[in-house]
């Protein structure tokens, strides 16, 4: 006897502006317990919306179902290996969760008053000194809201620091492995990138540097361990060429997980660091953001940083403090992304100092395990190491073999990665590296896992070998197979498009 | 073996052999000159196990008076709204919270789909056709806009109202010394302007004659606050029509607003105003307070901006199979692919906060901003009146108020409150010194939330009043224990 087993056609993905029915609803607003005010009667008519905005009329239970629904249609780090390079998707421990959802924090106000908000003070205080003690720098301030907002504060802070000295200099130094970020931060602060080549080991070509380093330069932007996972050899010197010449040295903290208790920022010579808190120290990354950016500065970068300052007086009472002349202002509202230090805080706590360095060291051993794994037979051949033996905490492969060969992109060998369940490494980046494929293991994936990533590396390339045409169809088991990103841009739907009134229920789904 | 690390003595062994290195050390020694390597510790403690974390980031927590601890009328910015069950647990749920970006569209389709509703509830409360998937929040959106105009018409002139959150403006300030752009203030009327309408009465709006006086064919764009910094309603028709109007009508300035969305059932939407791009701090949509952040930053415009727009945009397309899908779009407006000649540098912005506004608009639903808005304004007219007839305590702006009001209190505004905070009511924000200007001395700034009910403000009055007569007779009121958890040392 056979059993039928009934299969739904993939519904149209219907959005919540396309559920429910008018009259339903989740919210019962609160008892109108004052005499009633006409909206009409308190404001002239042209301050007033003629309609009420078509937002969707649903109840509780439409809205968690369709929620959940979409939900299972993400692939998510709790579900499985997320190598994606340069976003170090670390465990996100559940603890942080739990603190920061604490009355105490959730629901305090940011215009508390300081004296009654003594505890989140503290525990701001005391995250900037763990990340001046990692940072090997002594000022911190915890403002920027993610990684690109902490490097337009250094970028600001560059030209304050100059101009504070009369100068007015044009020039940021980036190599051409940095982040798409790096660039466009400079010009947000109204300066131009002068692009560095990279040298032979993956490190900056120093021949280079020193031809275009001059009395213009405001500054150096360095990711190190860079983007290639390379750690620069040579960085006291480029610290010293960059310092002779007068300009600033600023470091991109977004691989900060490779060096945790084993190499400092401020010993190599950088005068400003930013950390990414979703990064290195497992805020959730929330499908993208929220992050947290903050700055550690030297002492001559000081005098320029955001305000409000965090002071602790010397009764052992913390306050914030405007009182800065040559501050460059604030960039943001309030303090900062302050759940996003809860976690932070927590994770530096439970990990503490040896455990930190321990992180650092098992993402490194993680990477170079990778690394390892696919030099194997079968697969270095169609993906070779674009620099260096051994790596950091994320290694760079080139698809440039596999594409020449068996005429299969790096972006088909991600997608068919989909099907064996894996998130794909980051691809295309950097953009030096023909058909960059990017990977960050992270020091919380076991080998099993890593040994399991390596296998299915191994067998695709096997059937791209047997059957290319495999993986440039790939993913064949996703909720939806290849999009067209084309014609998305093309003809560009950004919103639903509504009726005037919502629909009447049509059909489940 | 560490906390979240799991490689044991025969890993190790297995992953050295395979690398074909001796040991840990050797991965760094080849690697890290030694001469930048850290020979000691970190000067750290060392780690806590799960329970001593929690105790201690409790004992923490329990140091700070939340609005669970007083009764809070604190707002200027951020609000102590209810934040239904629903969206705690659909953030909480892994599927949102931990993946990244959606670079893969195959495997995202769900956040994909979570940033192309947001975007629709923003277009549907701003009355704009184009909204981004967020940016960071309130005060760095508004110079964010700035920065789009200035890509714009290239021009580096901003005209601001003064009723512009202090933040806002001073995040503007910050952003816009790095592109070399000039800011300049425009006042609000005075008190006491009256034109015959009761509902038009009042200051504290922005001068529309300095208004029109302030833009010039240099402006790169004007920007305001609707409602502005002390709760009051612009006439934002006007303040747009004087911008697109007059001498500078055949290239005018990018009109910007910072609107309030909680106030959007009522207030007329941005876009039937005239404004060009609305930007918001969005914490009042579901957000919890969190001292501050993490929140987001709403941003819709006009069509004409699309392509200079910052952040992700989330739009709709079909697989190979036809089937509907969502993927990120118009990228070559951003940062990794443009690099320097990016619309901006923002990467990871508030994709989790974005979530939960959509859940809560969600549970709102069509006509519960509407009602909440109502409810707000009710209540706030309420508080007027009965806080206006405290002997003492005055309206320091009259202008229409929607959620919030700024009064002006007869006393020594630090003494009122921490009166007042020793009788459990936090009655608002000190005005001055928050602004530090002179004409907010003797300022309150009061927010309504839909959790402070009549009886709530009827407290608020008694206490105020309370607080006013102590403040007014000596005595040694200033030291002592403040209601709440925390001892304030004398």
């Amino acid at each position: 006897m056979s059993v039928q087993v009934p299969t739904a056609a993939p519904p149209e993905r219907r959005t919540i502006f396309q559920r429910g029915a008018v009259g339903r609803r989740a919210f019962v607003c609160p008892e109108l317990d004052v005499p009633a005010v006409a909206a009409a009667d308190a404001l002239p008519a042209r301050l007033l919306r003629s309609e009420p905005p078509r937002l969707p009329e649903v109840s509780e239970p439409e809205i968690v179902r369709h929620y959940v629904g979409l939900s299972k249609r993400n692939f998510d780090l709790d579900s499985g290996f997320y190598p994606l390079g340069s976003c170090t998707m670390k465990h996100n421990p559940r603890v942080h969760e739990r603190v920061a959802a604490l009355p105490g924090h959730a629901r305090l106000h940011p215009l508390q008053d300081p004296e009654r908000a003594q505890g989140a003070l503290e525990l701001m205080w005391r995250l900037e000194r763990a990340l001046a003690t990692l940072a090997g720098l002594p000022h911190v301030s915890l403002q920027p809201s993610a990684g690109s907002h902490g490097e337009l504060a250094g970028a600001l802070l560059t030209r304050a620091f100059h101009e504070d000295r009369g100068q007015r200099r044009n020039k940021v130094l980036i190599p051409d492995t940095a982040h798409g970020t790096n660039p466009a931060t400079v010009a947000m602060a109204g300066l131009q990138t002068v692009t560095i080549q990279t040298n032979a080991a993956g490190g900056v070509d120093l021949e280079d540097l020193r031809s275009k380093v001059d009395d213009d330069v405001a500054c150096l932007m360095l990711t190190n361990p860079n983007t290639l996972g390379v750690f620069d050899s040579n960085i006291t010197q480029i610290a010293r060429i960059v310092h002779e010449a007068g300009a600033i040295l600023y470091y991109d903290g977004a691989n900060l997980n490779a060096v945790m208790g084993i190499s400092r920022p401020g010993d190599m010579g950088f005068d400003i660091v930013h950390f990414n808190l979703h990064k290195t120290f497992t805020q959730p990354h929330g499908g993208g953001g929220p992050g947290s950016g903050p700055i550690a500065v030297s002492d001559r970068i000081e005098p320029y940083l955001m305000v409000p300052r965090i002071v602790r007086g010397e009764d052992g009472g913390f306050d914030l403090s405007e009182q800065s002349p040559k501050s460059i202002g604030r960039l943001r509202g309030f303090q900062g992304n302050f759940g996003c230090f809860v976690r932070a805080y927590a994770y530096i706590c439970s990990l503490g100092a040896s455990g930190l360095r321990d992180a650092s060291e098992v993402a490194v051993l993680n990477a170079n395990y990778m690394l390892a794994r696919l030099s194997q037979h079968g697969v270095a051949e169609y993906l070779p190491r674009a620099y260096g033996d051994l790596c950091m905490h994320e290694l760079v492969l080139s698809g440039a073999p596999l594409k020449r060969d068996l005429k299969v992109k790096t972006l088909d060998l991600a997608k068919r990665l989909l099907d064996y369940g894996f998130h794909p490494p980051t691809v295309y980046f950097p953009l030096l590296v023909e058909e960059a494929l990017m990977l960050e293991p992270t020091e919380t994936e076991t080998k099993e896992t890593l040994d399991a990533f390596a296998d299915a590396v191994a067998a695709i390339l096997a059937e791209a070998v047997a059957d290319p045409e495999i993986l440039r169809q790939a993913p064949h088991t996703t909720p939806v197979r290849r999009l067209d990103e084309a014609g998305a841009v093309r003809s560009p739907v950004l919103r639903e498009r509504l009726a005037d009134a919502p629909q009447e229920p049509a059909h489940a789904g | 073996m560490s906390r979240y690390t799991a490689v044991t003595p025969g890993d190790l062994k297995a992953m050295l052999g395979a690398i074909g290195v001796d040991s840990v050390d050797e991965l760094f020694a080849r690697q890290v000159p030694d001469d930048v390597r850290l020979r000691e510790p970190l000067d750290l403690p060392e780690g806590m196990g799960e329970q001593e974390v929690y105790a201690h980031l409790r004992e923490l927590a329990a140091r700070n008076v939340s609005t669970e601890d007083e009764l809070s009328f604190v707002g200027a910015g951020m609000y102590d709204h209810y934040v239904p069950a629903i969206v705690d647990m659909l953030c909480q749920r892994s599927e949102f919270l931990t993946p990244y970006t959606p670079y893969q569209p195959e495997v995202s389709q769900g956040s994909l789909q979570v940033m192309f509703e947001y975007q629709t509830a923003v277009c549907e409360l701003t009355a704009l056709p184009v909204a981004n998937a967020s940016v960071y929040e309130g005060p760095s959106a508004v110079a964010s806009a700035a920065y789009m105009a200035k890509l714009h018409n290239g021009r580096a002139r901003f005209v601001v109202s003064a009723g512009l959150h202090p933040h806002s403006l001073q995040t503007l300030r910050t952003y816009a010394r790095g592109f070399d752009a000039e800011v300049v203030e425009v006042p609000l009327t005075a008190e006491l302007t009256f034109d015959g309408d009761a509902r038009e009465a009042g200051g504290g709006r922005t001068d529309l004659e300095r208004w029109r006086e302030a833009i010039d064919e240099r402006t790169c764009a004007v920007i305001f606050a609707q409602p502005n910094f002390y709760g009051v309603v612009e006439d934002a028709p006007a303040l747009c029509a004087i911008a697109k109007g007059g001498p500078t009508a055949a290239s005018p300035p990018v009109v910007i607003a910072q609107v309030d969305p909680i106030t959007l059932g009522v207030l007329k939407p941005p876009g039937e105003c005239g404004v060009d791009v609305a930007v918001g701090e969005g914490q009042a949509l579901g957000g919890r307070l969190d001292f501050g952040g993490p929140s987001f930053g709403l941003f819709a415009a006009r069509e004409e901006y699309l392509r200079r727009m910052p952040g992700r945009i989330a739009g709709e397309t079909s697989d190979v199979d036809g089937r509907r899908g969502f993927v990120l779009t118009l990228q070559t407006r951003e940062q990794h692919i443009r690099r320097e000649r990016a619309t901006s540098n923002i990467c990871t912005a508030q994709a989790l906060n974005a979530l939960a506004g959509t859940v809560y608009l969600s549970w709102l639903g069509r006509h519960g901003l509407v009602e909440l808005g109502e409810l707000l304004l009710a209540r706030t007219q309420y508080a007027r009146k009965v806080l206006t007839d405290i002997r003492g305590v005055d309206t320091l702006y009259s202008g229409p108020a929607v959620r919030e009001l700024a009064l002006h209190i007869d006393g020594d505004v630090d003494l009122v409150r921490r009166s007042c905070a020793r009788q459990g009511v936090n009655p608002g924000v000190d005005l001055h010194a928050l602004t530090g200007r002179a004409e907010d001395r003797g300022g309150l700034l009061v927010a309504i939330t839909e959790q402070r009910s009549k009886g709530d403000i009827d407290r608020l009055a008694a206490v105020l009043q309370n607080a006013l007569a102590e403040a007014a007779s000596p005595g040694d009121h200033t030291t002592g224990e403040i209601v709440g958890r925390q001892v304030v040392p004398a």
